[in-house]
């Protein structure tokens, strides 16, 4: 099946970069965080990649970033002093969490790079005036790659870039209307795959593989059984797809998510204007909110919510990076919101390495006591 | 081994009594705001406190020093952060605000009485802790919540993109305040709350330069004493006229030699806030002659530093003192957002880890600084960003550094004895001793 290729992407994206970078003899870049203007990136002809998590033991942070910051930031770190982005020409950052900003400001001044930028993408999202500063950070954004390429970047190819963009987004969301049957006819563990690969690969090649997908899950035979328990994952960014695989192997289908590795990802496309660079923040803006960036209001929750109950979701696992401030200030309201909702939820702590045995008999207690609210 | 050193001439500093008057008169008219007919706001230490200030009069209700306040009483604080965990946030939050919260949740004011509701909530928002701080409390205490964001990004890129937002975001904001409270808004109380704001800033950044001094004048805790009125109080008139005082009463200290640390033989400086709860720790420092003459931290969160023309650091100039407009409000806000969008606490804190590096390097240069001490904040981690980086950028010029693990307001993660011990070790490092007597 073709979902065997997005896995295969992910657990091989060192080399699929670099094979093409080989094959275009163009530059990759790397981002911290999904608050960057991918397409301007795409539309030079560099390919953007997403900077996520190993899941390997490290001691090389300890000198660069204080343990109270989150293991992901400290996991994204440690790969660059390892040396295992050496074929990234560039790094790229928008403003998010001080915790991936410091391993982006470590990794800047430690690990060579001929390219590197801090754009502020606005936290009050919510406000009228977000989208203007937006435009103005976009357009320091494009002078500042086109400066580093020698080249500009023409409205042809943001227009390409945006249409490859909205077209792979369409096409995730397709297949996530696909999961809202009973039984869905993906695991959870493979549509986060599906969307991390998109964050690592050449999205017109992506879109392919996606259309694949979209053509053979209605005749697959292996996929989810019928009558498994209908969970969310909801959180901090979750790449530990091992571990997602793990919970459906014990009578659950994770069937939706909220998250930067998922559906925060693509949910929402580029409403094309003639100010292409207007349009793309714009999007930015709209998309569905990191907590870093949901306030006054709680929008975030209204779009949780949503998400829940189109997807006749029975319980929610939510998921936090250790020490991840932004999800640490949502968790106990949303928590309450959920139950109040007769969503039950069961939150896990998530660090570089997960702790599987005893994640096990949390995760089967969690589920038990979902069973017996079905009967 | 102890070593006995020649003394520098010292005395107590006029101003610090009525530091401590101004500070306790603030807790007081937080407490008796309602009764004075005066709006209470709540909102964080680095808020635009001079918006409101067309409304009338008003008393801004800052968490951050509060929370500190109540880190020095650990039987308070201990029930406070208690009352947070009971809410399932968190332990390793923001310490102050887990303070803040916790005497929110037990509606307990430490000074007295019950935990004062705010007629609305305003933030500045540029770490990721303040918007969602104030978010949680407008939601507690049922009052209308106004945030504004602070455009962080790169020191420089952008800037009048940057004025522009925060420009528009305080239009609004007044607009809101008016709906919120039914009251008028009087552009000239904003114009004198500007600068008085302003003027404040500036004088506590051309104090803090008089410490380049040897012997300095002031030393770390009787900074901390001093620079709370311009933290609290910035925006009155009551807070120049002090900050006016004490520039006086610096400025002729150096004249007559006057040092704060008698001992004065080695200067050093920290980063981050200090346990608050220990202070203690500088005193204990002066037995080795120390004289920590400032930081970053102490320096900035009031004041700000700009390159003067003999390529010195020095106060900035105000809006005033630049020429810029002040007749209409755009003019105003103008101006008060260009003030922060060029404030070094957000601009290179809160931005990337090499601005703030760049500036320590300079502070440590130009006020003859022999080495550096980090407080590894659990409780904050906005000054714990990019704290480790700026240690390898001091270590790698050559700048002596030492470390230790703490919380500014929860007792629970500091070791006090590992740290004197750290401290030893650091100066025998340094190659001091204690001192006689």
């Amino acid at each position: 099946m073709t979902l065997d290729r997005a896995k295969e992407i992910v657990t091989n994206r060192h080399d699929y970069a670099r094979e093409w970078k080989k094959k275009t003899g163009s530059k990759v870049m790397g981002y911290f965080c999904t608050y960057v203007p991918e397409e301007i990136v795409y539309a030079a002809g560099v390919l953007p990649v997403r900077v996520i998590g190993s899941h390997e033991a490290q001691s090389y942070t300890e000198p660069h970033i204080y343990a109270m910051f989150c293991p992901f930031s400290r996991d994204v770190l440690a790969q660059g002093l390892r040396g295992k982005y050496d074929y990234l020409d560039g790094i790229m950052i928008g403003h998010s969490c001080l915790h991936l900003r410091q391993a982006f400001g470590a990794w800047m001044t430690n690990v060579p790079a001929s390219f590197s930028y801090y754009m502020y993408t606005p936290a009050k999202i919510q406000s009228p005036h977000a989208k203007e500063l937006m435009l103005a950070e976009t357009i320091e954004f494009k002078k500042a790659v086109e400066n580093w390429l020698g080249r500009p970047i023409t409205d042809g190819a943001l227009d390409k870039s945006i249409e490859v963009y909205n077209t792979n987004r369409r096409l995730l969301k397709q297949i996530y209307e696909l999961r809202k049957a009973d039984p869905p006819p993906l695991f959870g563990s493979e549509a986060i795959e599906l969307v991390l690969s998109s964050q690592l690969s050449d999205k017109a090649e992506h879109n392919k593989i996606l259309e694949s997908v979209l053509k053979e899950l209605p005749q697959r035979r292996n996929g989810p059984q019928g009558g498994n328990i209908r969970l969310m994952i909801i959180g901090s960014e979750d790449d530990d797809t091992n571990f997602l695989r793990y919970v459906e192997g014990l009578g659950a289908t994770i069937v939706a998510d909220e998250h930067c590795t998922g559906s925060r990802y693509f949910w929402n496309e580029t409403i094309p204007e003639k100010d292409r660079l207007r349009a793309i923040g714009n999007r930015y803006v709209n998309r569905p909110p990191c907590p870093t960036k949901d306030w006054e209001s709680r929008r975030r929750f209204v779009h949780i919510m949503n998400m829940a109950k189109e997807y006749n979701i029975q319980g929610a696992i939510l998921v936090q990076q250790k020490f991840c401030d932004p999800h640490e200030f949502d968790i106990p309201p949303l928590k309450a919101l959920l139950e109040k909702n007769g969503i039950p939820s069961l939150f896990l702590e998530f660090d570089i390495t997960v702790p599987i045995g005893q994640f096990r008999t949390r995760v089967e207690a969690f589920l038990e006591m979902l069973q017996l609210e079905v009967v | 081994m102890v070593t006995s050193i020649k003394k520098y001439q010292t005395r107590p500093l006029d101003s610090f009594k009525k530091a401590m008057e101004l500070r306790k008169e603030y807790y007081q008219n937080v407490m008796e705001a309602k009764q004075q007919g005066k709006l209470l706001i709540t909102g964080g230490a680095d808020s635009m406190v001079a918006l409101p200030a067309g409304l009338g009069d008003y008393v801004f209700f800052e968490g951050e020093p509060y929370g500190a306040t109540i880190s020095m009483d650990p039987e308070f604080s201990g029930k406070c952060v208690e009352a947070v965990e009971a809410k399932n946030f968190a332990r390793d939050m923001c310490a102050y605000m887990r303070n803040y919260w916790g005497s929110m949740f037990l509606n307990k004011y430490y000074f007295g009485g019950e935990f004062p509701k705010p007629d609305f909530v305003m933030q500045l928002g540029f770490c990721d802790t303040h918007a969602k701080w104030m978010q949680q409390v407008g939601e507690y205490m049922n009052a209308p919540y106004f945030g504004i964001d602070m455009p962080v990004g790169t020191p420089g890129r952008n800037v009048d993109a940057k004025v522009k937002y925060l420009t528009s975001q305080m239009n609004d904001a007044i607009e809101w305040m008016q709906k919120v409270t039914g009251r008028k808004y009087d552009d000239d109380k904003l114009r004198e709350a500007v600068r008085n704001e302003c003027k404040s800033s500036a004088l506590w950044s051309e104090i803090v330069c008089y410490n380049k001094a040897i012997p300095a004048p002031l030393e770390q805790r009787l900074i901390f004493s001093l620079y709370i009125v311009c933290i609290l109080r910035r925006h009155e008139r009551k807070s120049v006229e002090f900050y006016e005082m004490l520039r006086d009463e610096v400025k002729q200290r150096v004249a007559d030699g006057i040092a704060a640390v008698a001992t004065e033989r080695c200067r050093l400086m920290d980063d981050s806030q200090p346990p608050w709860y220990f202070l203690q720790l500088y005193k204990y420092m002066e037995k080795y002659g120390v004289s920590v003459v400032g930081s970053h931290y102490s320096f900035f969160l009031g004041g700000s530093l700009e390159e003067m023309p003999d390529g010195s650091l020095g106060a900035p100039k105000t809006p005033d003192e630049m020429g810029m407009p002040m007749k209409t409000r755009e003019d105003i806000l103008r101006a008060y957002a260009l003030w922060y969008v060029k404030k070094p606490i957000i601009s290179q804190m809160f931005a990337l880890p090499h601005f703030k590096s760049e500036t320590m390097l300079r502070l440590v240069k130009e006020w003859k600084v022999n080495g550096v001490i980090f407080h590894l904040n659990r409780g904050c981690e906005g000054t714990a960003f990019g704290q480790m980086e700026n240690r390898l950028a001091l270590t790698k010029a050559g700048i002596p550094v030492m470390t230790y693990e703490g919380n500014m307001a929860d007792r629970r993660e500091f070791d006090e004895a590992q740290t004197l011990k750290r401290i030893d070790a650091f100066m025998e490092s340094l190659g001091l001793s204690k001192l006689e007597g």
